[in-house]
């Protein structure tokens, strides 16, 4: 047997190091991840060829072939790109529907105040979050409510009137803000140890769930009335509104459940361990991890919401998608490109929106995250 | 510990264990989970300012019992008597009680959506209705005592294990309770972070609080326990002084115990 010298004893400490220098710029990235060998090559060229195939034609419809001014569809006849007189033309209706042009005022305002209560609260650094949240909870909702519908000597606008963007934001901002604290307390309600709570809460997700949404809207608005008594009446779009604000919720409930799931017992012990009542446990310990955790499935959710909107069109209410296509039978703009350029722009609108609900939840996943960073 | 002399007007007197003075009363306790009979016939008296180890093989019911005392586990049968409140599915009781019993566990159990002082000040501030600024100074001074007041505005995710157990006994002494249970305080932890976390518990005992743990650190027993009571099958089996208790364990079934874990 070879003696070997086991006895080892380390007399000076390895240095700390910097890390190694990235190699550099963008001609070092793209050798590293584009062509790094030939089958790589290879793989980048087709992905370029398809991107070029997919995009080459909407950039030219939507850009270089594209008819910019005109007053009729005389303009865009002949021409293969998108007709974006049209939409210039028809630009305040798809906003507004058809509600009254003199008192197109009062929907701005309550734009303007959405954005400007908006703004500051998604931004976590600005300040008054509490008085923020007040108007936006109370203030806002009250007084939008009154300009939109009038009151107060203003012309009284009927909700069958309204269309385009403001009905779309209507019904998503308001399902929105009603399914999430419904949503919570039904997924809460579904892990009660109360039966009659709980099967309640399960009897109504399931219910909402079950059905389709073409079918609560068409119920809403075609069987409701039936069995309402004679001369009560009320208003479609409201219908509307509660009938998508409880199906939205029934999906969030099963979101936020999901997210409940997976807090593991020890927080619930260590919450009661301090004497935490229920709702001080839940609503300080449990839900703030639930919720954070389940972000991506509520924004999923929100962006779902945002997109059913257009269904209410089945119940001849007009939308923003809604407005847009009915404002093809015009026969002042009838040109082969008309329609074509109206769903584009609907589909940027739309893309938008859902975009922006996208990145601003990555940011607060960021921004929540509070473990060790790797 | 030089820190208890600086400890200022939240610092208990030493107390002799007085027969008179008596914080947890457990009389025929029986718990079963469905069939399975986990807890048999359980009693046990533990005076105030008392310390008690509690240790068995796993599965032996000790941490069920311990977790008995502050309803984290409902009992079937028998009384359980916490600072002369006796509990039942009274709520408002076991609120009382919960108030006065600070539990650690061996996974820490701290709250990672709220920094080290969030944790420590959330239960004064909402279950005592301290105001914040008192709570953050009761905070800080056991985060002191704990030796971490430098982490205070950490999240616990950024912590070591030691550190997170010394501030989740540091959360639990805010409530300032009379008793504390500890559930395996150290099992959880790499070996080199047990001791630090002894070391906080030691002196705890030296204060006078009283203490229930559930721990197999045998030499934190023989330091300052007054008594070591070892459980097996859900039943108390042997009860003694800690001396005795090491090297003359009567029960065969502690004398097995006690040959496997003292090699």
């Amino acid at each position: 047997m070879a003696a070997t010298d086991v006895h080892y004893v380390r007399d000076e400490m390895a240095p700390v190091l910097p890390p190694p220098a990235a190699s550099g710029g963008l001609l070092g990235w793209m050798r590293a991840n584009l062509f790094s060998s030939l089958g790589n090559t290879a793989l980048t060229l087709v992905g370029v060829l398809i991107l070029w195939l997919l995009f080459e034609p909407l950039i030219r419809f939507a850009l270089i072939d594209a008819v910019w001014t005109g007053a009729n569809r005389e303009a865009c006849l002949g021409h293969h790109g998108a007709c974006w007189p049209y939409v210039a033309d028809y630009f305040s209706q798809f906003i507004y529907g058809r509600y009254p042009l003199g008192e197109r005022w009062r929907v701005d305002i309550v734009f303007a105040a959405f954005a400007f209560g908006l703004v500051p609260l998604l931004v976590p650094s600005a300040p008054l979050k509490r008085a923020n949240v007040i108007f936006m909870l109370v203030v806002f909702p009250v007084a939008a409510y009154f300009l939109l519908t009038g009151g107060f000597g203003m012309e009284i606008v009927e909700t069958a009137n309204w269309g385009g963007l403001l009905v779309t934001l209507v019904i998503a901002v308001t399902g929105i803000v009603a399914s999430l604290p419904l949503g919570i307390v039904l997924a809460l309600g579904r892990r009660s140890q109360m039966p009659v709570v709980r099967l309640a809460s399960v009897v109504f997700i399931e219910f909402w769930r079950g059905v389709p949404l073409i079918t609560v809207l068409f119920m809403s608005s075609v069987m409701l009335p039936l069995f309402l008594p004679e001369g009560v009446t009320f208003d479609k779009l409201l219908r509307a509104l509660i009938g998508v604000a409880l199906f939205a919720s029934a999906y969030m409930a099963e979101v936020v459940r999901g997210g409940l799931q997976a807090i593991p017992k020890g927080q619930y012990e260590g919450a009661m361990a301090l004497g935490l009542r229920y709702w001080q446990m839940m609503g300080l310990i449990i839900m703030p991890q639930a919720l954070k955790m389940v972000i991506p499935g509520i924004v999923n959710t929100f962006i779902g919401l945002f997109k059913d909107t257009t269904l209410v069109l089945i119940i001849g209410l007009f939308d923003l998608l809604g407005q847009i296509q009915s404002s093809y039978t015009d026969p002042t703009w009838a040109t082969p490109t008309q329609s074509h350029t109206g769903y584009l722009f609907a589909a940027a609108i739309y893309w938008t929106f859902c975009f922006s609900m996208s990145r601003y939840s990555i940011f607060m996943e960021k921004r929540l995250h509070t473990g060790h960073k790797r | 510990m030089s820190e208890t002399a600086a400890m200022t007007a939240e610092a208990k007197p030493k107390m002799a264990v007085s027969e008179t003075d008596v914080a947890i009363e457990i009389v025929g306790m029986n718990k079963w989970y469905g069939d399975f009979h986990v807890l048999k016939d359980i009693n046990l008296k533990v005076m105030r300012g008392e310390r008690i180890v509690v240790c068995g093989p796993s599965g032996s019911g000790k941490s069920t019992m311990i977790r008995c005392i502050n309803r984290l586990e409902e009992h079937q049968k028998g009384d359980i008597i916490v600072d002369g409140i006796t509990l039942t599915n009274d709520l408002k009781r076991i609120d009382e009680i919960r108030r006065e019993v600070g539990m650690v566990f061996q996974h820490f159990n701290l709250f990672p959506h709220l920094t080290i002082l969030e944790n420590c000040t959330l239960a004064p501030i909402w279950v005592r209705k301290m105001p914040k600024k008192q709570a953050e100074e009761v905070a800080m001074h056991y985060l002191e005592r704990v030796k971490i007041p430098e982490q205070a505005l950490k999240y616990p995710g950024q912590l070591s294990g030691g550190q997170q157990q010394r501030v989740a006994i540091a959360r639990s002494l805010c409530m300032n309770p009379r008793i504390m249970l500890f559930d395996e305080p150290t099992s959880a932890l790499d070996p080199e972070m047990i001791k630090e976390v002894l070391d906080v518990m030691v002196g705890l005992a030296e204060e006078g609080m009283t203490m229930l743990c559930v721990t197999h650190e045998m030499g934190f027993a023989r330091q300052v326990a007054n008594r070591v009571i070892f459980m097996d099958a859900g039943q108390i089996v042997e009860e003694n002084a800690p001396e005795p208790f090491f090297t003359n364990p009567q029960h065969e079934r502690t004398q097995l115990f006690l040959s496997q874990i003292l090699h």
